[in-house]
């Protein structure tokens, strides 16, 4: 774990598919700070994100703040889409989202929170921490690799480790369309 | 209870002196189980005591003894006393008047950081040089491992030059940080620290010396891992030489621009760095684009999870 003076240890970005993303909603909060505790998302294959890493095709932005900018990107990758947000406290990734032209790769570092609609409907999307275009193979790099480390979580689903008890609790996972999503995300490579 | 007694008679008995058991028995009872003393608190006034009856000096007590020599890398447990035999790697500053020196120690299997107090009154080390550390304290703070030398440690030179050993670290992963600290620098003249707008956290507001660094956050999902480059290989890596950083600078008025563009270079991407490890870093020797082929795992994959209706698809 990386640590510094301070005590504090960062958390990993984990790597999830944007379909999986989708059906995530269970929110804890965690941490000795009883201030600032650190907010964490449960996923349905039992990643515990406080932060994640995506990197998908930039296909839509939209500034939706009104006095001050707030800027909303649509981010796809190959099991469906991402909502990204950056507003005044993310000036760097506001300004990729602001100059950026769509259709473009991009590479984001975010916090993954959960807000409810008008509707009344939960959605996930990830608050930018960073945010920078990049080329086709560090996309294709990044979907193999989401394959694989969703595949390890999908593999330990049924142990005993907390996060994974408590995502089959909580979502009552099909394992079989997690894998479907995985081997999909897999199949849609080979086409290239 | 039993077992104290029976440590503080065995110590005795190789100073010579056959100290009986019931009493330390009775000495012991009547403090930890009459008066509440906890037991490390009660052996070392019972221990005092016999000492005082005897009249044996405290020093001859606690420092005869001769501790098992180990690597730097087997020190894994806190608070025990060992003997070390290492070089000299590096002496940082001693930052507290408490400490005369502190730095770096290491052998054949790795390197530890060790301190020494000023009240130890023991001979100052020099960088480079090879020493044979007796009776050192091991401590665990935040994790991670250090030596301390005191009163009772001894310092005896060696002739021979210890080779350090040094493990090379790789690590795969996104880069998912650049942190602030990255680009152009300014160190301080005297002791090469960071500075901070300016002014050194030691030595104040000084004319500093410009350098170029990277240090960011290596991310393969599952672990993260701090990295960092020096100017040589940050020069190398990024194609920007120090000279070109400053004219970048000087051009948008701003030492920022460097990191920005640095930021842009990396944050995002996938690389495979080696290096040593030190604390909690990889000093980067070298670093490449990730360019393993990904065809093997699309196949392992689609192996693993494939279903007979997801293959006919």
């Amino acid at each position: 774990m990386a640590e510094n003076g301070s005590g504090y240890v960062r958390e990993v970005a984990h790597r999830v598919f944007a379909a999986e993303l989708k059906e995530s909603n269970l929110q804890t909060k965690e941490g000795q700070d009883e201030q600032f505790p650190k907010q964490f998302l449960l996923t349905p294959t039992g990643a515990k994100c406080n932060r994640v890493f995506i990197v998908g095709t930039l296909t839509e932005t939209e500034n939706i703040g009104n006095e001050t900018d707030f800027w909303r990107g649509r981010i796809v990758d190959p099991t469906g889409a991402f909502y990204v947000t950056a507003g005044q406290y993310q000036q760097e990734a506001a300004q990729v989202l602001a100059k950026t032209a769509p259709p473009e790769f991009i590479a984001v570092v975010g916090k993954p929170t959960v807000f409810t609609t008008k509707e009344g409907n939960v959605l996930a999307s990830i608050k930018a921490e960073s945010m920078h275009v990049v080329d086709a193979a560090t996309r294709d790099r990044w979907v193999v690799e989401t394959a694989n480390l969703t595949a390890k979580r999908i593999a330990k689903l049924n142990g005993n480790e907390p996060d994974a008890v408590k995502a089959r609790e909580h979502y009552s996972t099909d394992v079989e369309q997690y894998k479907a999503m995985v081997s999909m995300a897999v199949e849609s490579m080979r086409g290239q | 209870m039993n077992e104290i007694t029976k440590q503080i008679e065995a110590r005795f008995l190789e100073l010579g002196v056959k100290v009986e058991t019931s009493e330390i028995d009775t000495k012991l009872d009547q403090l930890i189980n009459k008066f509440k003393v906890p037991p490390e608190e009660a052996r070392r006034n019972v221990v005092n005591y016999f000492l005082k009856k005897h009249n044996i000096p405290k020093s001859d007590f606690f420092t005869a003894r001769e501790t098992a020599q180990v690597k730097a890398s087997d020190i894994k447990e806190d608070g025990k006393w060992i003997t070390l035999r290492c070089k000299v790697v590096q002496l940082w500053d001693a930052n507290h008047e408490s400490l005369s020196q502190a730095g770096l120690l290491g052998d054949e299997s790795g390197t530890i950081a060790f301190k020494k107090w000023s009240k130890a009154n023991l001979p100052q080390v020099e960088e480079g040089k090879s020493y044979l550390f007796k009776n050192v304290v091991t401590s665990l703070w935040q994790e991670r491992f250090s030596v301390s030398l005191n009163k009772t440690s001894e310092i005896i030179p060696i002739a021979e030059n210890i080779e350090v050993g040094t493990t090379i670290t790789e690590f795969s992963g996104a880069i998912v940080d650049v942190q602030s600290g990255s680009g152009l620098i300014k160190r301080c003249p005297e002791c090469n620290r960071a500075l901070i707008k300016g002014a050194c956290g030691e030595h104040g507001k000084v004319e500093g010396k410009y350098d170029l660094r990277i240090k960011a956050v290596l991310d393969d999902g599952e672990k993260v891992q701090d990295i960092l480059m020096n100017r040589e290989i940050t020069e190398a890596f990024t194609g920007i030489t120090l000279d070109k950083a400053k004219e970048m600078a000087t051009e948008a008025l701003d030492q920022g621009v460097v990191l920005d563009v640095m930021k842009n270079m990396l944050v995002g991407r996938y690389y495979v760095v080696a290096g040593k490890k030190l604390d909690r870093f990889i000093l980067v020797d070298s670093i490449k684009p990730d360019v393993k082929p990904i065809e093997e795992d699309i196949t392992r994959i689609l192996a693993a999870t494939s279903m007979p209706f997801a293959v006919e698809a």
